[in-house]
């Protein structure tokens, strides 16, 4: 049984303003670079570490597959990650080093993918007093999608933290869970991780509610 | 550290956005998940906060539709129907939300946008982007000056029409909070018809996304204004023995 207000009732709330798709041309309003667009002095991107930020340099590259198998063109994908340290710096400034949100998108051109520079996140406490493995919070908006998709983006290489995570654990299905272990790479000498984000169906991605 | 995230915000009623699966909009059949989100039971510090871009430097038009993209120096105007949009970003419980960025991009008084996809046969505007930015202040108010955006049709059914409509995106205290919306004009004939539109289930939702005609904020000989304030997730000030 609930506690006396631990759920405020509608009455007593405004209701939140109702979610509509960003449609297929989001990319000129928040992804402007990728649309081929100017841009203005200061815009949120991709780049969320810079060479002096403190950590393991990687990068972070991925499709968004619909149900049909297709590569989704026009997705815009924005990520919120804590540092090195397993810290959130929600201040968010371009002359740092290292910002904890960043934003990207799928392309038009061959092989559509997302791609984010940053650093491996340290781990995260939980509520319960466990340590959360790194990872990666990814909201995913598109046309066709009518209210953001959110999800998880942890490592592969971190298989221990990943098996103790109680947000991980928290999805009862093993093969779901893989969903969200992002592949490591190596290419020209970088580290590269590599998650597809299915959308339906066959290895469909855990998208969570929060 | 962990004590600034002592809080939780006001759960997200899923029935009352629109469903992920909405037949009637063509593209969510193909983009929509089947399994059920995993709820997470109780959202961490990964959840409950979020960027603050009061730092972000803003240019002096990023919020002015009118200005910001003119050919030439000076020159040269947006053609259609000049308007202010404005409004408040308050949360749930009617607190204000200062500093936080608001974005949006539209058509043109055509109905075409300013992309690479986007053929429609209505001409692009030379002196119009499209994209607009700021933060609010500290009461929570933001403000644009744009041109009113025309309907265009679009491959839903043999004749479907969007209605005009701005593209609004909103972050809010943390990620939780996050929403990208649209407003529409009230009064709209094409609202009702909208497939789009019709993804929310409850008529009172559509009115949360209806831009106002507001008079007193009307500049004469200048500008309409329409106002639409923006509500997010409250923020519940309750403490959990665990943390």
């Amino acid at each position: 049984m609930n506690q006396p207000n631990s759920r405020p009732t509608s009455e007593l709330l405004l209701r939140e303003t109702a979610s509509q798709t960003a449609g297929p041309y989001v990319h000129i309003g928040l992804a402007l670079a990728a649309a081929g667009n100017p841009t203005r002095d200061e815009e949120i991107w991709n780049e969320m570490a810079r060479p002096g930020a403190e950590g393991e340099h990687i990068e972070v590259v991925g499709t968004v597959i619909d149900g049909n198998g297709d590569l989704v063109r026009d997705a815009f994908i924005e990520a919120w990650q804590a540092d090195a340290n397993g810290e959130y710096q929600q201040e968010f400034d371009l002359e740092k080093p290292f910002n904890s949100f960043g934003r990207t998108a799928t392309t038009f051109d061959h092989g559509s993918e997302w791609t984010l520079k940053t650093v491996k996140p340290g781990s995260v406490a939980h509520a319960s007093g466990q340590v959360q493995a790194p990872h990666i919070n990814l909201s995913i908006f598109a046309r066709g999608i009518n209210i953001h998709l959110q999800t998880r983006l942890y490592f592969e290489d971190e298989a221990k933290a990943n098996a103790a995570c109680p947000v991980l654990s928290r999805i009862e299905s093993p093969t779901r869970r893989q969903t969200l272990i992002a592949r490591r790479e190596e290419v020209d000498g970088k580290v590269r991780y590599r998650l597809d984000i299915r959308l339906q169906g066959e290895g469909e991605t855990v998208f969570f509610d929060f | 550290m962990e004590m600034q995230y002592n809080k939780r915000f006001v759960a997200r009623d899923r029935n009352w956005h629109p469903p992920a699966y909405a037949p009637g909009y063509k593209t969510s059949v193909a983009r929509s998940p089947q399994q059920a989100l995993v709820s997470m039971q109780k959202p961490t510090a990964s959840e409950l906060s979020g960027p603050d871009f009061r730092h972000l430097r803003m240019g002096p038009h990023d919020n002015d539709l009118l200005l910001n993209f003119r050919q030439e120096q000076g020159q040269g105007l947006p053609q259609g129907e000049r308007i202010i949009m404005f409004g408040r970003v308050v949360d749930q419980f009617g607190k204000p939300v200062p500093h936080t960025l608001v974005e949006m991009w539209q058509a043109n008084a055509g109905g075409r946008y300013r992309h690479r996809n986007d053929n429609y046969l209505a001409p692009l505007d030379p002196n119009f982007g499209g994209v607009g930015r700021c933060l609010t202040d500290d009461q929570g108010w933001y403000r644009f000056r744009t041109i009113k955006p025309g309907p265009y049709p679009w491959p839903n059914d043999p004749n479907s029409w969007r209605p005009s409509h701005i593209h609004v995106s909103v972050m809010g205290p943390s990620i939780s909070t996050r929403l990208i919306t649209q407003m529409y004009f009230e009064g709209d004939p094409l609202i009702p018809l909208c497939p789009i539109v019709h993804t929310l289930k409850d008529p009172e939702a559509v009115e949360t996304m209806i831009g106002r005609l507001d008079m007193a904020r009307s500049k004469p000989m200048d500008c309409l204004a329409y106002r639409f304030d923006l509500v997010v997730r409250g923020e519940l000030q309750t403490f959990f023995e665990n943390q």
